[in-house]
């Protein structure tokens, strides 16, 4: 009988299976990008058996976009896709080179191309992420030359589909008119993936694993008033999900640190590693956001 | 005349897989990798042509290969170069220079013999296609 090939031990060995684990522990919510990269993972896995059976394949197209709202992990998973992908032999190096607007386009003529050329050179052999891409592509001035950063992406994006993968990102909408106005790079993507925001009980999570991997903790009460900045911040503008609330950890320890600074004099391990809930409670969320945006809501 | 300066020149000529497989070596020893081409290879000629700078922070060998096929289209019949920059002692000293493209017909080396000061010789070499 013909050979065989056990796809659960390729799926072991190969690495993936650790990267897609380190995805799931590390990654909270986000269930339908899991799946999609889940699915992808399987796509590459079976292709390459196929491959060492010698069942003719063609390099599959891996191109893909990220859309969804600001701070809902898009650059993180383009980390981890980028380790994936390497560990599959789909890219030589497994880099990520992250890269926006200004990165590729120039000042003056002639000086986009070298610009671009640059940057892609760089990402060769690994993954290149363009993040907020639509930027590229300025329809009210013609004379734009992201459009020709455009072009040369385009090229290098089918001719050297082998050397490199291109991930776009940015918000939904907007992405949505980009690839109307390019239909080129629409057909060029295979698999768009979209970002959905997280739920209040997925940001306390992040909240809480945000803490710990910088060694502090929340006191119950803490945590209680974490709850509810994060429904209070929801409903101000200018949420960011995750990033918003990287933030306002950020703040949070400052003011832990005033709070010590100012009363104690002694102070231990425990009350340097604690975030008592007065520290999120001095959030100026509670009283409705800045000045002008307290002004905006009368 | 088969021009013999750098590494591998007493060798056949590298295929593109072998010379990527020597920048996949330059590059994981951190080095920069820098362009050249000329049409005079004069061995007192150590200044070639730049073609674009040297290529600092690649990670495959692939972005090279991409400008030797671009410095190739428009100098397909010159003498090319790749230098290998190292960067450790602070600043880029050249640690590996190989030929990557030879022109069809290579120019011949001839020596020169000239007398001066009475019977005294002067060699000097030119080339000549």
């Amino acid at each position: 009988m013909s050979e065989t090939i056990d796809l659960r031990a390729e799926f072991e060995n190969s690495g993936v299976k650790a990267v897609l684990d380190e995805l799931d522990t590390e990654m909270i919510g986000l269930a339908p990008v899991k799946a999609r990269i889940r699915e992808t993972a399987a796509l590459l896995l079976v292709d390459r058996a196929r491959k060492q059976l010698g069942l003719s394949t063609e390099t599959p197209t891996l191109h893909m976009s990220f859309t969804g709202n600001p701070g809902t992990g898009k650059t993180t998973v383009a980390m981890k896709m980028a380790g994936l992908l390497h560990r599959l032999g789909y890219v030589r190096k497994g880099h990520l080179v992250s890269v926006t607007r200004d990165d590729l386009v120039g000042q003056y003529i002639g000086h986009t191309a070298p610009k671009t050329k640059e940057v892609l050179k760089k990402a060769m052999g690994g993954v290149l992420f363009i993040d907020e891409a639509y930027y590229l592509h300025k329809p009210d001035n013609e004379r734009d030359y992201g459009q020709e950063a455009i072009e040369i992406l385009l090229q290098v994006m089918e001719n050297n589909r082998d050397d490199l993968v291109v991930i776009l990102a940015g918000y939904a909408d907007r992405m949505e008119t980009f690839f109307q106005s390019n239909p080129g790079f629409r057909s060029r993507i295979a698999h768009h993936i979209e970002f959905s925001d997280y739920t209040s009980e997925e940001m306390g999570r992040i909240a809480d694993s945000m803490l710990g991997a910088q060694n502090y903790k929340f006191t119950p009460a803490a945590k209680a008033a974490m709850d509810e900045y994060i429904a209070a911040r929801k409903a101000l503008p200018h949420f960011a999900n995750a990033r918003s609330i990287r933030n306002a950890l950020d703040r949070a320890r400052l003011r832990a640190a005033n709070r010590l600074f100012t009363t104690a004099g002694k102070v231990t391990a425990e009350a340097l590693s604690t975030i008592e809930d007065v520290d999120i409670r001095a959030s100026r969320v509670f009283q409705g956001g800045l000045a002008h945006e307290r002004k905006a809501a009368k | 005349m088969r021009i013999t300066q750098g590494c591998f020149s007493f060798l056949p000529d590298l295929t593109d897989e072998q010379i990527s497989v020597q920048l996949e070596y330059c590059l994981s020893k951190n080095w920069a990798v820098g362009i050249e081409y000329t049409d005079d290879a004069h061995p007192r000629n150590t200044f070639w042509e730049m073609w674009g700078n040297p290529m600092f922070d690649l990670k495959d060998p692939k972005g090279v290969m991409m400008e030797l096929a671009d410095c190739r289209k428009l100098h397909g019949d010159s003498y090319i170069r790749f230098n290998a920059f190292d960067s450790t002692r602070g600043f880029e000293t050249v640690t590996m220079s190989f030929i990557v493209n030879r022109p069809k017909v290579e120019p011949k080396i001839r020596m020169i013999r000239q007398e001066v000061d009475g019977r005294s010789q002067r060699y000097s070499f030119e080339t000549v296609r």
